[in-house]
């Protein structure tokens, strides 16, 4: 699990172009959206992109996004429930 | 015309340089655009973290809309930019990602008029703006165009120019027109500016 949080913390700032972020700098309770990272809702869409392409989750209906990218903790829970791959 | 107006500043971005009205000031050699950029964001020091989102179009427009807004108190200012890529580069890189998994970050950059809210957001300007796609740098329609803009009321002051990329090739010469400023706002000055470097 401590694996995947790297994982999706290395990924999010590659992929979210969050250059001036540092790994270190993300807790794994800290609220990806709003006054944690900040991230925005093109961000969002990227997210749920990012868990169809790399482990093979569908999201059925993106207001489940909410709870899922609450933080890195519920996001790495979620992945490990439902990946495919 | 009304009134004479005049080119308060103006900005190049071109040959891994940045200039402000004809000063250096970045220059760097034989770096990719994305590491030109980068370099020249990070010495102008400008702290806006959504800069890296940005697609190469809005990047190169944002910076040198910032060069010259940055102290800009004036919040009436329309924008008036024109290119001959449009959104091309950006587009391409969409088009490739159809196969695969599309960018919902890449896709909202397929029209090359969102750079002209990329400054207004950061600016917080709530004014008249307009994205043209010409062959080649016009400045008859430019100066016309600000003319109509000042003329009317529509704006206080009006940033116009050229912003063009494609293929890691750019070009950008951004200029401010104000009813107040060094150079005068006319076809030929404006044609002599964006040729100066």
């Amino acid at each position: 699990m401590s694996n995947l949080k790297l994982e999706l913390k290395e990924k999010i700032i590659e992929q979210l172009n969050l250059e001036d972020i540092a790994i270190e700098e993300i807790a794994d309770t800290d609220p990806l959206f709003g006054e944690g990272l900040g991230l925005d809702s093109i961000d969002a869409l990227e997210l749920i992109v990012m868990l169809d392409k790399d482990y093979g989750i569908k999201l059925a209906d993106p207001k489940q996004g909410k709870s899922i990218f609450e933080s890195i903790d519920s996001m790495a829970a979620y992945i490990e429930e439902h990946r495919s791959r | 015309m009304k009134n004479d107006y005049h080119i308060q500043g103006y900005c190049h971005i071109r040959n891994n340089g940045v200039s402000l009205n004809g000063n250096s000031l970045y220059q760097r050699e034989d770096d990719s655009f994305q590491d030109f950029i980068k370099g020249a964001y990070k010495h102008i020091e400008i702290d806006y973290s959504k800069f890296f989102k940005m697609d190469n179009l809005s990047k190169l427009a944002f910076l040198a809309a910032d060069i010259l807004l940055h102290k800009e108190t004036e919040k009436n200012v329309g924008v008036v930019l024109s290119n001959k890529a449009s959104s091309l580069d950006t587009d391409r890189k969409h088009q490739k990602s159809l196969k695969e998994y599309p960018s919902p970050a890449v896709f909202v950059y397929t029209l090359p008029n969102i750079c002209l809210g990329e400054i207004s957001i950061k600016h917080q300007l709530y004014s008249e703006n307009s994205f043209f796609i010409f062959n080649t740098f016009n400045a008859e329609y430019l100066h016309t165009y600000a003319n109509s803009l000042l003329d009317d009321q529509k704006s206080e002051k009006v940033l116009c120019g050229w912003v063009n990329f494609d293929d890691e090739k750019y070009d950008a010469f951004l200029y401010v027109v104000a009813k107040k400023g060094t150079f005068v706002h006319s076809e030929a000055e404006i044609n002599r500016l964006y040729q100066k470097l």
